[in-house]
């Protein structure tokens, strides 16, 4: 039996939206009391005034199990989350092989189990080998455990076939998550069209390769009744379909990375590969548009897209390199930017990290509330570092982060009520 | 008048004092290749490996052409028959060469960025003898030496770039090294083949050859590659000529004096007229050949000079 009491820690609220100083009690993997006397026998910790908020959920992360350990494994990925203050880790199909049977499945789930550290729960592909011909046995991935069903970042091109899928799943109530670009449009391209991709002489796509892709899928949930999650919405142009799409009732929510939160096209600057990712970073004016929704809660979730790279698919002409960068350890303090900045609260960005991904997952956690899973951060969002990209805890130190300042430690990080990271005397 | 850069990457770090440094030597490495007196020993003892990732002949012949003329040990590397096809990656290809030491490295790669990359491994001086649609330095170089030659000066001049400047290299260091030179630039091509944000370059963009023309001092021609003639940016080759392609007509907009330039290899009858192209009144095509060898000369020497400089220190 472990039994734990917080006093003196800034509770996060993303239900109620509060940020109060308060006590809360932990006991058997469950939170048991808030703002109520320590019991005896309980292991007190005072946060002395830090924050204490629902661990964070990830949806999108890649675990390069099966198919490319060496750039990350459940054991590192689940370091790496519990540094990063992330609680569960909702992992992509997109693997060599995909997920996409419940023997693959079956696979990442053991594997899951006997090496991290965090929950992990697993997608599935939504077709055959992400080849968007044929659906998935949709139904037997989801009682063997797959939370929703996604091609990742490769997009069904064929209506038929996706339509079937998206009527399939709906019957089963299953998630699916599309990836919102316009992949004819879009091909070839590494960064975003515009006087830098001009400038630097890259082959860039329109950013309206969103807003299409996003106006054919919501077409699709109107005709299906699918529940659907934009996995990243980056540009001010999709945001008006989006939320006309949820005003008319629409099962959909919506996600953003959070580099395209923090970063915007010039970041790339004389060819960083760190700074290559799918979709590409945008224009300053879409970052803005972006966080004003995310805001306003037009967009529900924050997500890493934690995307593991080796040094050698990174060191290449950028048009060669691989897209993607780690961000399980940075999604945190990067995302304490935008509260530092006054741009969203606290209890606000819990709400996009930790509450609206539970919600959509159906997931108990998320909340700071009795009878709920004590999956828990204690972080000092104040506290200054400049990161080393050497530091981190993946296997592949693919960060655009490197060298920069940022403020915001976790200082503890609890799973079903027992410590996983940082020490006794936080 | 001071020229720093270790590497010659690209026109978009030059500062103007050296781009005139260059052009000041240029020029006179221009007049003692037509007088002979050529000096023999500026790059004795030094080796320049061309290193070329995409076939060129011309561009070779004229970094080799400059090396040999100011004495440095010339070699020639093809890239597209070598290792690279064997999986080696740019970088340890890079550093493959670095170990053997050389001294001036010049590099044309498919890709935008590639030189820039390269030029992060290594210790000898880089050459940017073209990346991808990036920039294509000792080639605006080239050309702001002709135009100075035949115009007396190299701003307030109203110059302009016409054909698929989406694609071009050459267009992207012309209109960054003219900019910074202060000459009024116009940009004339077809919508498909103009680049997106082109506008906040700060030239002017035209969709009509003819409005673009008017009273400019000089006409630069860009190359339409094959690849792109067929129905996918442009309807067909009979189209772009009578709309983009150079002829008396057209030319006729332009300044009486205006000069019409072009970086070769041409495609006659689809963006340039032949008797247009032929025309010695007008064009300047061949100056252009002439100016790329003074100007690759006078880049390679003061590079160079700084590697020799930063050795010594």
């Amino acid at each position: 039996m472990t039994l734990t009491h917080f006093t003196n820690a800034t509770l996060i609220d993303p239900v109620a939206l509060t940020e109060e100083t308060g006590s809360l009690t932990i006991r058997d993997g469950l939170i048991i009391a808030i703002d109520g006397a320590a019991p005896k026998d309980a292991q007190v910790i005072d946060a002395g005034g830090a924050c204490l908020a629902p661990g964070i959920i990830d949806i999108g992360v890649k675990v390069s199990e099966p198919g490319e350990r060496h750039k990350e494994s459940f054991r590192s990925a689940g370091r790496a989350a519990a540094a990063g203050g992330v609680t569960t880790i909702v992992t992509r199909p997109d693997t060599l092989p995909a997920i996409d049977t419940p023997e693959t499945l079956e696979f990442v789930a053991r594997r899951a189990a006997a090496d991290a550290q965090v929950h992990v729960l697993p997608m599935a592909a939504l077709t055959k080998g992400r080849m968007g011909q044929e659906m998935t046995e949709i139904g037997l991935l989801l009682d063997g455990g797959a939370v929703a069903f996604s091609d990742c970042d490769r997009v069904v091109t064929n209506t038929k076939v996706y339509a079937r899928a998206l009527t399939y799943a709906a019957s089963l109530d299953a998630l699916v998550i599309g990836h919102v670009q316009d992949p004819v449009l879009s091909d070839g391209a590494s960064v975003t069209s515009g006087k830098f991709a001009s400038l630097r002489g890259l082959s860039g796509v329109s950013p309206m390769a969103e807003r299409m892709a996003l106006d054919r899928d919501i077409a699709l949930l109107e005709m299906t009744g699918a529940k659907y999650h934009a996995d990243q919405i980056t540009t001010a142009r999709a945001l008006p379909a989006l939320e006309r799409a949820k005003r008319n009732g629409l099962d959909i929510t919506a996600g953003v990375s959070i580099h395209h939160l923090t970063l915007n096209d010039l970041d790339v600057a004389d060819y960083r590969t760190f700074f290559k990712l799918k979709p590409p970073l945008r224009s300053e004016d879409d970052r803005r548009a972006v966080i004003a929704a995310l805001a306003e809660g037009l967009i529900d979730i924050i997500s890493s897209m934690h995307t593991p790279q080796d040094e050698e698919s990174k060191r290449l002409p950028f048009e060669d390199a691989a897209s993607g960068a780690v961000g399980l350890e940075t999604l945190l303090p990067a995302a304490l930017r935008l509260v530092h900045e006054d741009q969203i609260s606290l209890p606000r960005l819990f709400r996009a990290m930790s509450l609206n991904p539970a919600r959509r997952l159906g997931l108990d956690a998320g909340r700071l509330r009795i009878g709920a899973p004590a999956d828990l951060i204690l972080f000092d969002p104040h506290m200054p570092f400049q990161l080393d990209r050497s530091t981190l805890l993946s296997k592949s130190k693919n960060t655009p982060f490197d060298g920069a300042r940022l403020q915001g430690r976790v200082l503890g990080t609890w799973v079903d009520g027992t410590r996983i990271f940082g020490g006794v005397d936080a | 008048m001071t020229f720093r850069a270790r590497h010659l990457l690209g026109i978009e770090h030059l500062h103007p004092t050296e781009i005139t440094t260059l052009l000041d030597l240029a020029d006179t490495y221009a007049e003692a290749n037509r007088a002979g007196t050529v000096p023999r020993d500026r790059l004795a003892g030094l080796t320049q490996i061309n290193m070329f990732f995409e076939n060129s002949t011309r561009t070779q012949a004229s970094f080799e052409m400059a090396g040999k003329k100011l004495g440095a040990d010339v070699m020639n590397m093809s890239m597209q028959t070598s290792s690279v096809k064997k999986g080696e990656t740019l970088i340890d290809t890079a550093l493959t060469l670095n170990a053997m030491h050389p001294d001036l490295l010049v590099v044309r790669h498919p890709s935008s960025g590639a030189v820039d990359l390269l030029a992060q491994k290594v210790n000898c001086a880089v050459l940017n003898a073209g990346d991808g649609r990036h920039e294509h330095p000792t080639q605006a170089l080239l050309d702001a030496l002709t135009i100075r030659r035949a115009k007396g000066r190299l701003h307030r001049l109203s110059i302009a770039i016409c054909g698929d400047i989406a694609h071009s290299r050459v267009a992207r260091s012309n209109i960054m090294l003219l900019g910074k030179m202060e000459n009024r630039i116009r940009l004339i091509a077809p919508p498909t083949l103009m680049p997106t944000g082109i506008a906040d370059f700060g030239a002017e963009v035209f969709t009509d050859m003819r409005k673009g023309l008017e009273g400019v001092d000089v006409v630069m021609m860009l190359r339409l590659q094959k690849e792109r003639m067929d129905g996918g940016f442009i309807p067909s080759e009979r189209e772009y000529f009578h709309r983009y392609g150079l002829d008396a007509e057209k030319l006729g907009h332009a300044k009486p004096d205006a000069i019409v330039m072009h970086p070769g290899p041409m495609n006659r009858g689809v963006e340039i007229d032949g008797t247009i192209a032929d025309d010695i009144n007008r064009s300047v095509i061949q100056t252009q050949v002439e100016m790329g060898v003074a100007v690759r000369m006078a880049a390679m020497d003061l590079l160079a000079q700084n590697l020799r400089a930063a050795r010594a220190a």
